[in-house]
């Protein structure tokens, strides 16, 4: 981990809400507050994983830093520059240097355009390689890169399996000498044997080109082998940040415990998941007062229904819960 | 031990394809005893849920069970059974959840009316027994407000309480099997958590034996009692949780476990099991894992391995497995 270094990428205060239409005149009656005030740092070369489950807006989150959903609120600060706040055209500068894996990698293939095509359309959108010969040449060492055969890059993306084509992906994403590589869920639609080939690819990467990765995922286990720092989500809002063995080991917000109580064990000594969290999730419609968790809190106090509890920082990250006030209490003194 | 409450014997599943049937599930043999949960786990395109299907007789045509395939449940033929009789059993004696509880339930009906309408198709209850039957089991799988819930709509309710109402259903006849296909697949970890909780819990209450169809060892260690493992339509190996999770023989079932991702291999790589997953009809001769095998030898492209007994409880069909008992 690198906290000494500039962070390359910044959220601050980022609302992403969507508005809810109801009535013959679609008039809006209220938001969706999929991201309700995210503030978080990536630095250079680490693995941050953002990890939530359905609904809570992780996605949103790494949609927003693209600019696919333009934010309500706040502000995205890349290499020190505030993104969001750029015309769209020059947004675009940056655009190449950030860039996205995502879950479904048949859908995010264009079925009419052959392999070589799709790596390449990044390029020629950024101006990288000198002509089209050129370009073919950089997409067969692309190829190369992520165990594809280049003689099959006049092939279009169905005749792949899923594994391969999330491979075709990555070459893309990477075509164009991003810093940033946004992963959202992009091992989670794969078995588990071809999910431990993207994993390790994703890692000889990063490793080679010093690449960032934003790890959006709901699968603590991968979290736990790949990433740096944790950001644990729910509904909206990131409620805890830790080095991963740390938050692993000693989770500070009472979410973060539920989620890792609910992983299950495949150590066959011991059968270890329990329930930790009551009821559903709530809309994020209509988050709870106070602490969104405290509904489904087992240590709640009579306050957590009254006031949004503060984010209290700790040396080596952030927890959002009255609880770790007393926590950080205890710590300096 | 006792009489096996389900008994597959050389069930083979076929589906029309070029140049003829291909048979997507192989002389797949199992049991489950009264009360026990049994894992079957694999990756997609295994035809780990086909066979779960089979065993009600719900493989979507043109698909068919093959001549030589026997399905014995409490002692029963299902295969010879008339179709009234099977629609007697089903629902009845074998309830069934499944992955998507969306599309399982009935957009347009009160979710208590849907769980009334498969108790009274099995039983002459009136509507009001029926319903407060329906209550009783709401509560059962922990629906908060039982008595308002049930004339709830399916969209009113989330992921995890629409598995719960699916798991009502299949349990409000006391079925004495529960068939569950990836039912926790689709739902968030804390809510996954509440839900294996609830089959675990009630298993142990009503003494109902469980086939569980999974992808996730997590899953298969926190409720199976013994798991088979299957690769390209066939089980490759099979034994006690304990067996399969901390010592398999299979070189399938060894690569799939080494390659999940946990805590201890941080920093290293994990390991993969090279390429991908053959489509059914393009399976190699032999063993059809050879082409992905880590030891694979010249016998293993040649020869089918036997089913090669390791303990009492433990088998796997590997040549390798076979030499190393021999020796």
């Amino acid at each position: 981990m690198t906290e000494a270094s500039d962070p390359l990428l910044e959220l601050h205060g980022l609302r992403a809400w969507f508005p809810v239409r109801s009535g013959v005149l679609r008039r809006t009656t209220g938001h969706v507050k999929a991201v309700d005030g995210v503030d978080l740092s990536i630095y250079p070369g680490e693995t941050l994983a953002l990890v939530g489950e359905s609904g809570c807006g992780k996605t949103t989150v790494g949609r927003a830093i693209l600019r696919l959903t333009e934010p309500t609120d706040g502000s995205v600060w890349f290499e020190g520059v505030n993104v969001s706040a750029l015309p769209s055209a020059e947004f675009h500068r940056y655009r190449q240097r950030i860039q996205i894996v995502m879950q479904d990698p048949a859908s995010a293939l264009d079925p009419r355009f052959t392999v070589r095509d799709a790596i390449a359309e990044g390029m020629e959108a950024f101006n990288i390689g000198k002509d089209h010969d050129d370009r073919t040449a950089r997409v067969a060492e692309l190829m190369r890169k992520v165990s594809l055969d280049p003689e099959t890059m006049w092939r279009y993306p169905h005749e792949f399996s899923g594994g391969q084509r999330q491979r075709i992906c990555i070459a893309r994403a990477l075509a164009v000498e991003p810093s940033l590589l946004i992963c959202d869920e992009a091992t989670s639609a794969l078995d588990v044997s071809i999910q431990a080939q993207i994993l390790n690819l994703l890692s000889d990467l990063q490793k080679e080109r010093k690449l960032t990765y934003l790890f959006i995922t709901h699968d603590l286990g991968v979290v736990r082998y790949f990433a740096d720092r944790v950001a644990v989500m729910y509904l909206g809002k990131i409620v805890e940040i830790g080095p991963t063995e740390r938050l692993f080991a000693e989770p500070r917000h009472p979410y973060t415990r539920a989620l890792l109580a609910s992983v299950p064990s495949l150590d066959p000594a011991r059968r270890r998941m329990r329930p930790a969290a009551l009821g559903d999730v709530p809309s994020p419609e209509h988050p709870p007062p106070g602490c969104r968790y405290h509904p489904r809190c087992g240590v709640r106090l009579p306050e957590c229904s009254l006031e949004e509890p503060p984010a209290v920082r700790f040396p080596d990250g952030m927890s959002r819960c009255v609880l770790a006030r007393q926590d950080s209490d205890a710590l300096a003194q | 031990m006792s009489a096996p409450l389900l008994l597959l014997e050389n069930l083979s599943i076929s589906f029309p394809a070029e140049g003829g049937r291909v048979r997507v599930v192989e002389g797949v043999s199992l049991s489950i005893a009264p009360g026990e949960t049994l894992a079957v786990v694999g990756e997609s395109g295994c035809g780990k849920s086909i066979t779960a299907l089979a065993m009600t007789r719900l493989i979507p045509r043109p698909g068919r069970i093959e001549p030589g395939s026997r399905i014995l449940f409490e002692g029963r033929d299902l295969l010879a059974l008339p179709v009234t009789e099977m629609r007697a059993i089903r629902g009845a004696r074998i309830g069934m959840i499944f992955q998507e509880p969306m599309t399982s339930l009935n957009p347009v009906t009160q979710v208590g009316a849907q769980v009334r309408e498969a108790i009274q198709l099995h039983t002459r209850a009136s509507t009001a027994d029926a319903r407060r039957r329906v209550v009783e089991l709401f509560e059962m799988v922990g629906i908060p407000d039982p008595a308002r819930r049930i004339h709830a709509y399916p969209h009113q309710l989330s992921g995890g309480l629409k598995q719960r109402v699916m798991i009502a259903m299949a349990m409000a006849m006391k079925p004495r099997l529960l068939i569950a296909d990836e039912p926790t697949t689709a739902l968030d970890a804390t809510i996954r958590a509440q839900i294996l909780d609830l089959i675990r819990n009630l298993s142990e209450s009503t003494g109902t034996a469980v086939l569980l169809i999974t992808h996730d060892f997590g899953v298969v260690n926190e409720v199976a009692d013994r798991v088979a493992v299957m690769y390209a339509g066939e089980i490759v190996e099979e034994g006690t949780r304990e067996e399969i999770l901390a010592n398999p023989q299979h070189p399938y079932a060894q690569g799939l476990l080494k390659s999940i991702p946990r805590a201890d291999a941080r920093g290293r790589r994990l390991e993969e099991i090279k390429g991908s997953v053959p489509r059914p009809g393009q399976w190699p001769t032999g063993c059809r894992f050879n082409t992905r095998c880590p030891h694979v030898f010249d016998r293993c492209r040649i020869e089918v391995p036997a089913r090669t007994v390791v303990s009492p409880t433990q088998a796997a069909r590997c040549h390798l497995v076979e030499q190393r008992s021999r020796a």
